[in-house]
């Protein structure tokens, strides 16, 4: 982003900002702008109806006899009233918990939650004492999801941006569709984890289930464990430098780094061999179909 | 999107209706249109219980004749255990088309099961010792109080809530299946089997019946099958996951044993959890929640895998 101030992109539209970064001139909405080109600017962004709120205003909620619906909007209105950090107790395993949440916010859930836990999130740092069910942080765009247990399947599905890390073992079908962002997985993860896998990293510090990465256009995925097989056209590829860089600072920062060091895991990208990645006309494809 | 449920706790007989209930009403959401039991009871030497019902929601149609029709099915059903000798200990009707028997002086289970199932409109929920299989229409409260199911005491139990997608909403259509003519196993499966038809013509060309399109009883067959020929029920399992094919969870009860298989894709949920006394198992976590609201660890089963717990 060299050359262009944060003034004078507040100045531009939309489209000239796009041009200016040095990105596609379709036109893009949201965060996922700054995401890519520069990490000092996706901290300062905020949304424009982003509440103003004090990480050091705590309140507690107890989710027992609510539905998921009054704790979402409790949350929000907490939030409108400046409450930057917001326990949520006796979660009792209910569904869709802190969904769609768009601004900065500590969120602490102390317990387990069901299915689409913290999906659709921009920003927040959520910290989950128990398990969260299948598709947690489902199409997360930025912020840090940690979870001290299990996670379910399809954990992170078409995650776009963020940190989301599960200290214990994982279902199936682990970041299917990733876009973009960073899953850490402290333990084992199911099969076809990283099925069409378009960008980002994926962790597994544990075994991987067969037809990893199967189908993936691009991303990295690191495994420390076994893999049971490759799925079509999974390739295994050289762990360079950068990568025991990266991955040392990752895993130290969740406090999962293993004794033995970096040195074993495995790298898994995208082979590129598929018929999506020829360079055939799609008039010469019918000739040789 | 159906929902499944079931426990066991080790070595000790609990509140297992109640609990199921809790459990079942919890997953509600994951299907409305029937609720079904199978739980097991102490079993008493000598006596089998057989839980049948005469009329389905069709029979409905015929007015006022459907009460004769069902009063003339229950009497030809006294009828026939008369003929074979079998001494009925007792017979309540929870509702006035679903029927329980406790019977003893049996030669042959199956071959009277048969014979009570040639009536027209009469099937069969379950026969066995131990196992009391109940479903019908509405959620896991109104069934359990319908059939007073909440005082019922048992070591295990499985349980389903059904969303109806491939059959009707009916009762023959509902879970558990009973494995028939085997005592005491039922099935409870969310998922759809695609070599559905293959399936059940190769058990029907070796002598089963069915007496639903749902794709679901075919697991009940299947496992009748394999453990009429004296295949282990964790064998049986494994093997389903090779020779079945769809996407499935089921879960499988005995007389003393509580089984689960995963199919190749994983596809469709489990939430377990294990402890030294009990353990319990469903489609999501918030069914177990039902009964532990206390914090627990819990794991979901990988793809294609098969566990078998013992009462």
């Amino acid at each position: 982003m060299a050359g262009v101030t944060d003034e004078e992109l507040k100045q531009m539209t939309q489209e000239e900002r796009v041009t200016a970064l040095g990105m596609r001139t379709e036109q893009l909405t949201g965060k996922s702008l700054y995401v890519e080109f520069d990490p000092d600017a996706e901290e300062r962004f905020t949304y424009p109806w982003a509440p103003d709120v004090d990480f050091n205003k705590r309140t507690e909620l107890d989710t027992d006899k609510m539905t998921t619906t009054e704790v979402n909007s409790r949350i929000r209105e907490l939030m409108r009233e400046g409450y930057g950090t917001i326990v949520l107790q006796n979660p009792r395993g209910k569904h869709s918990l802190g969904v769609g949440i768009l601004s900065k916010l500590n969120l602490i859930i102390e317990g387990s939650t069901g299915y689409f836990g913290v999906g659709l999130i921009d920003g927040p740092n959520v910290r989950i004492t128990g398990r969260v069910g299948w598709s947690c942080a489902e199409n997360m765009m930025a912020g840090t999801v940690v979870i001290e247990k299990n996670a379910g399947s399809t954990f992170g599905a078409a995650m776009r941006g963020g940190d989301l890390v599960c200290k214990g073992s994982v279902g199936s079908r682990t970041g299917i569709d990733q876009k973009g962002g960073t899953i850490i997985v402290g333990g084992d993860t199911g099969a076809l984890s990283g099925f069409m896998m378009q960008r980002g990293r994926m962790v597994v510090c544990g075994n991987a289930g067969k037809n990893l990465g199967d189908s993936m256009y691009d991303g990295t995925i690191y495994v420390g464990g076994e893999i049971r097989s490759l799925g079509v056209d999974a390739v295994t590829a050289e762990l360079t430098d950068l990568d025991k860089k990266w991955l040392k600072r990752k895993l130290t920062q969740y406090g999962l780094m293993p004794e033995k060091g970096v040195d074993h895991f495995t790298k898994v990208v995208a082979g590129k061999q598929l018929w999506n990645y020829d360079n055939l006309e799609p008039t010469e494809k019918k000739l040789i179909l | 999107m159906c929902g499944i449920a079931g426990l066991i706790h080790k070595g000790k007989s609990a509140n297992v209706g109640s609990e199921m209930t809790a459990m079942l009403q919890a997953l509600k959401h994951r299907g409305p249109d029937s609720t079904g039991y199978a739980v097991y009871g102490e079993p008493k030497e000598g006596e089998f219980i057989m839980r049948l019902k005469v009329a389905e929601a069709e029979d409905r149609a015929r007015g006022h004749s459907v009460h004769k029709l069902i009063a003339d099915r229950i009497a030809s059903v006294d009828e026939i255990l008369a003929e074979h000798d079998v001494t009925v200990k007792s017979k309540d009707a929870a509702t006035e088309y679903a029927l329980r028997y406790v019977l003893s002086d049996i030669d042959d289970t199956g071959k009277l099961a048969e014979r009570i199932e040639e009536t027209d409109g009469v099937e069969i929920l379950s026969f066995g010792n131990g196992l009391e299989l109940i479903k019908d229409l509405g959620d896991a409260t109104v069934v359990s109080n319908q059939y007073g199911l909440n005082e019922f005491k048992g070591t295990h139990g499985i349980g389903h809530t059904r969303m109806a997608t491939e059959s009707d909403v009916d009762i023959k259509s509902a879970h558990p299946y009973w494995a028939f003519p085997y005592n005491d196993v039922s099935v409870v499966h969310n998922g759809q089997i695609t070599n559905y038809w293959i399936m059940r013509r190769q058990m029907e060309r070796k002598g089963h019946r069915f007496m639903s399109n749902c794709d679901s009883e075919l697991l009940a067959v299947y496992t009748a099958h394999n453990l009429a020929n004296g295949v282990s029920l964790e064998d049986s399992l494994r093997q389903s996951i090779e020779e079945i094919d769809g996407v499935f969870t089921y879960l499988v009860a005995t007389k003393d044993q509580l089984g689960m298989a995963k199919d190749t894709m994983a596809a469709k949920p489990l939430v377990l959890y294990e402890s030294d006394d009990l353990i319990a198992m469903a489609s999501e976590e918030v069914a177990i929640r039902a009964i532990l609201p206390q914090e627990i660890d819990t794991t979901d089963p990988y793809d294609e895998e098969v566990r078998v717990w013992q009462a």
